[in-house]
């Protein structure tokens, strides 16, 4: 668990962080979300230290990060950078192993640690030896997480991690990062200007402008109980497809009128896929009908 | 092809001491090299550490990078006495400004994104740097020290003016003894070294992290071997020590005379002229060959040996021109001519004094003598053609240079050009003969045994009296070279072996016979 106290930061007469307070929860993806320059990645640099706040305290699990040696504290938090920020001159198994080797870890843990990851996130062993320019912005981003995994932290802190890849590649990687159990056990933070990646993998998000924490809350939250127009409005381009998309098929399954014909195909879906899935084929017009009217149904009883 | 064999013929006869030469020089070359990248790495991390710093570490090397060589050699002498140590100190000074530039340059290049996840990874500030910054940064600070590299195979070449060896010992030798086989001797395999030392350098920069580090393991115990050989070579134990210039070295009239005739086997060094005179003051040599109206044997309290068995011939100076110039330019003869005479070697030695020592410039100490004999005349406008006088690179050929350009300017109606500095007897007579200057005052010593070079019988017969030798030089020169000798100017500057006075009166040495005496004697 994270909380952070209070927290400015200021550059010059520019206030980057100015007094932000918030709890991440274990085993919870804490999206913080915004616009270039709003404050979320200096927000959480304070967290690992890169940054030093001017005023105000953050605790991990209840222990001042202040009263750690920077170099420990970073060593029990995972990092993911925006452009992964391998090693050139390591391959990927030294570039894995940063980490554990600070930590003085036996080669055999570092292998057999190593390979599991490498299982968890689809990547194929004869990668170990390849160099990151040798690799796609897919595969050095999935390494990015895998040397921030390694040691099992219980926090992980994710800059824009996703940011530099192609749609396609982004949506694979978020599917497989949402169902990823290393993260069962963690407090993550992650910190994205994309909207729709913050609805995809955010348990709660933290909406955040001019160095202020506007609103934090469910996704559902913010979208159906907005704290002031700033956050109506950051969401209004595409605030038809986020209602869709967070609500799921199993959360609007009391409104519906009768049972669907393809229940179990979309049986784990949320609302948006399984409109989709309907929309492809003929046959399923009626499941369309009634999800869609269930859903409004449920709708209506989130604005009140 | 005979030029050929004989070049051959030179490096064969004199293999042990190019051997010798060459692995000083590799010496002198690897151990600057080594010291320079011990402080220069450092010393380059550090001000990408303190960015302010940097402007002013940055800033003295590269003031100190344009302080020319021979110079900065100069200054060693006071501080490390001559040898390989103030050679060492002066290359290692010349080898940081790529060292150091290179490292900065590399370190802060390393792109931030890469060193914000060491940090963030939790490693510390020792840890970033051998693990991240300095492998990243290699293949730019590699490339500063191959600069250095090429760099200080050149200026080493340099060392042999403060007796620390080297290539250098030939290159000069062979300028100064008109013998390009020497120069090539040197030349060739300094030229060499260089080319590989870039061309090794070259492939490491391109190698792995882990071929880097065995080559360092390996430099090390170059440099800790180097380190050790001269640490127990450079230190003769003689009697006297004594340092003679490349030029002597070779010379009949030099150590070789004084070996065959007086038996005198010093094992001098090497060392240039232009330190020579101080380095026997601060008593780091003993005996010195000088040229006998060096005002700097005034200056430093120093004692001309008497050659009491007549080893070193005359040295009249007189300007020598070729006989198309004098008819090219008429009325030229007469005004250079007019100095004929007009100076002997007490007033000569006087004149270098004044330059050498109350540091007068030798502009001022010539007007000043030509007044005083009432030669001097103001200055034409000079509106007819340019005439070019060379001159050697010491003191005394600056003030004759200066007194001919006054006389022709007073005399004439000619304009006046100087090259000044031509480095020895070759590179003047070379220009001359190439028209790149019309004329310069030549020593007739140099003149028979540097450039005629007859037979040895001929040498005897003529050298024995100043008279014989002028006219023999005289004839030879108009019939071999086209050349004229002018009328001597009066002087004359023989070599001449000095010491210290001090220490000759102690050790009741006054001519060479007594100095090979005490020599001898164990």
């Amino acid at each position: 668990m994270i909380t952070i106290e209070g927290v400015s930061k200021n550059y010059g007469s520019n206030k980057a962080v100015d007094r932000v307070s918030f709890q991440a929860n274990d085993r919870e993806i804490l999206v913080l979300l915004g616009t270039s320059g709003c404050g979320k990645t200096t927000t959480l640099k304070m967290i690992n230290r890169l940054v030093e706040p001017d005023n105000g305290t953050i605790y991990i699990d209840g222990k001042n990060i202040r009263e750690q040696k920077p170099e420990a504290l970073r060593k029990n938090i995972g990092f993911v950078m925006q452009q992964a920020g391998l090693f050139p001159h390591y391959n990927v198994a030294q570039n894995i192993a940063v980490v554990p080797n600070l930590l003085n870890w036996e080669k055999q843990k570092i292998e057999s640690r190593t390979l599991q990851l490498l299982e968890k996130l689809h990547l194929t062993e004869e990668l170990l030896n390849y160099f990151p320019h040798e690799l796609s912005g897919g595969q050095q981003q999935r390494i990015g997480v895998a040397r921030a995994l390694i040691a099992d932290t219980s926090v992980l802190l994710m800059d824009e991690p996703f940011g530099a890849l192609d749609t396609i590649t982004k949506s694979a990687i978020h599917d497989e990062f949402k169902n990823l159990d290393e993260l069962r056990n963690k407090t993550t933070i992650l910190v994205t200007h994309d909207v729709s990646e913050a609805f995809e993998l955010g348990h709660r998000i933290g909406l955040m402008d001019k160095g202020k924490l506007i609103q934090i809350g469910s996704p559902a939250e913010i979208l159906y109980h907005p704290a002031n127009s700033f956050v109506k409005d950051f969401f209004a381009g595409n605030r038809l497809m986020f209602e869709y998309k967070i609500a799921s098929v199993k959360m609007v399954q009391p409104y519906l009128k009768k049972q669907l014909k393809a229940q179990e195909r979309i049986q784990n879906a949320n609302v948006w896929e399984a409109l989709q899935f309907f929309s492809t084929e003929h046959t399923f017009n009626e499941d369309y009908e009634a999800l869609l009217q269930a859903f409004n149904q449920y709708r209506k009883l989130q604005t009140v | 092809m005979t030029e050929q064999q004989s070049f051959w013929e030179f490096i064969i006869a004199q293999h042990e001491k190019l051997l010798l030469q060459i692995g000083q020089h590799l010496g002198l070359t690897f151990l600057s090299l080594l010291l320079a990248i011990a402080v220069g790495i450092p010393l380059g991390v550090l001000i990408s550490r303190r960015r302010t710093l940097s402007t002013l570490v940055l800033g003295m090397a590269g003031i100190v990078q344009t302080v020319p060589s021979i110079a900065l050699l100069g200054f060693m002498i006071p501080l490390f006495g001559i040898g390989a140590k103030p050679a060492i100190i002066a290359l290692l000074i010349y080898a940081l400004l790529p060292i150091i530039r290179n490292t900065y340059a590399g370190v802060t290049g390393v792109d931030p994104v890469v060193v914000e996840a060491a940090t963030a990874l939790g490693m510390n500030k020792n840890q970033r740097l051998f693990k991240v910054e300095f492998p990243l940064a290699m293949p730019v600070i590699i490339a500063g020290i191959r600069t250095a590299a090429v760099i200080n195979v050149g200026v080493a070449t340099l060392a042999s003016f403060v007796a620390a060896g080297g290539l250098g010992e030939f290159i000069f030798g062979g300028i100064s003894l008109n013998n390009s086989n020497m120069i090539l001797a040197g030349a060739i395999p300094a030229a060499l070294l260089a080319v590989m030392l870039d061309l090794i350098i070259g492939y490491l920069q391109k190698s792995t992290l882990k071929t880097l580090r065995r080559v360092f393991y390996i430099l090390g115990v170059i440099l800790i071997a180097t380190g050790l050989y001269f640490l127990f070579s450079t230190k003769p134990e003689h009697k006297i020590i004594a340092g003679f210039t490349p030029e002597f070295m070779g010379r009949q009239d030099g150590d070789l005379g004084l070996r065959s005739i007086y038996g005198l086997k010093l094992n001098p060094l090497v060392v240039s002229d232009a330190i020579m005179y101080e380095a026997a003051y601060q008593a780091k040599l003993d005996l010195i060959s000088g040229y006998s109206t060096d005002g700097r044997i005034k200056a430093f309290d120093l004692v001309v040996l008497e050659d009491d068995k007549t080893i070193f011939p005359p040295y009249y100076a007189a300007p020598i021109i070729k006989t198309r110039t004098l008819k090219k330019f008429p009325g030229l003869e007469e005004t250079l001519n007019l100095l004929a005479g007009k100076i002997n070697d007490s007033i000569m030695t006087n004149l270098n004094y004044k330059t050498e020592l109350l540091k007068q410039t030798p502009e001022k100490v010539a007007k000043d003598f030509l007044v005083s004999q009432h030669l001097y005349k103001k200055a034409n406008l000079g509106t007819g053609e340019t005439i070019r006088i060379g001159s050697k690179i010491f003191g005394e050929q600056y003030i004759l240079l200066e007194m001919y350009k006054m006389l022709i300017e007073g005399y004439t109606n000619y304009k006046v050009e100087t090259k000044t500095g031509l480095g020895g007897t070759k590179i003047c007579f070379d220009a001359l003969m190439n028209d790149a200057i019309d004329f310069y005052p030549e020593y007739t010593g140099t003149g028979l045994l540097v450039l005629l070079k007859p037979s040895e019988k001929t040498i005897a017969k003529v050298s024995k009296d100043s008279r014989q030798t002028y006219v023999y030089v005289q004839r030879e020169f108009k019939k071999q070279y086209s050349l004229q000798w002018l009328k001597p100017i009066g002087f004359n500057n023989a070599y001449a072996l000095m010491m210290r006075r001090s220490q000759a009166q102690e050790l009741h040495i006054r001519t060479i016979s007594e100095l090979g005496n005490y020599c001898a004697e164990k």
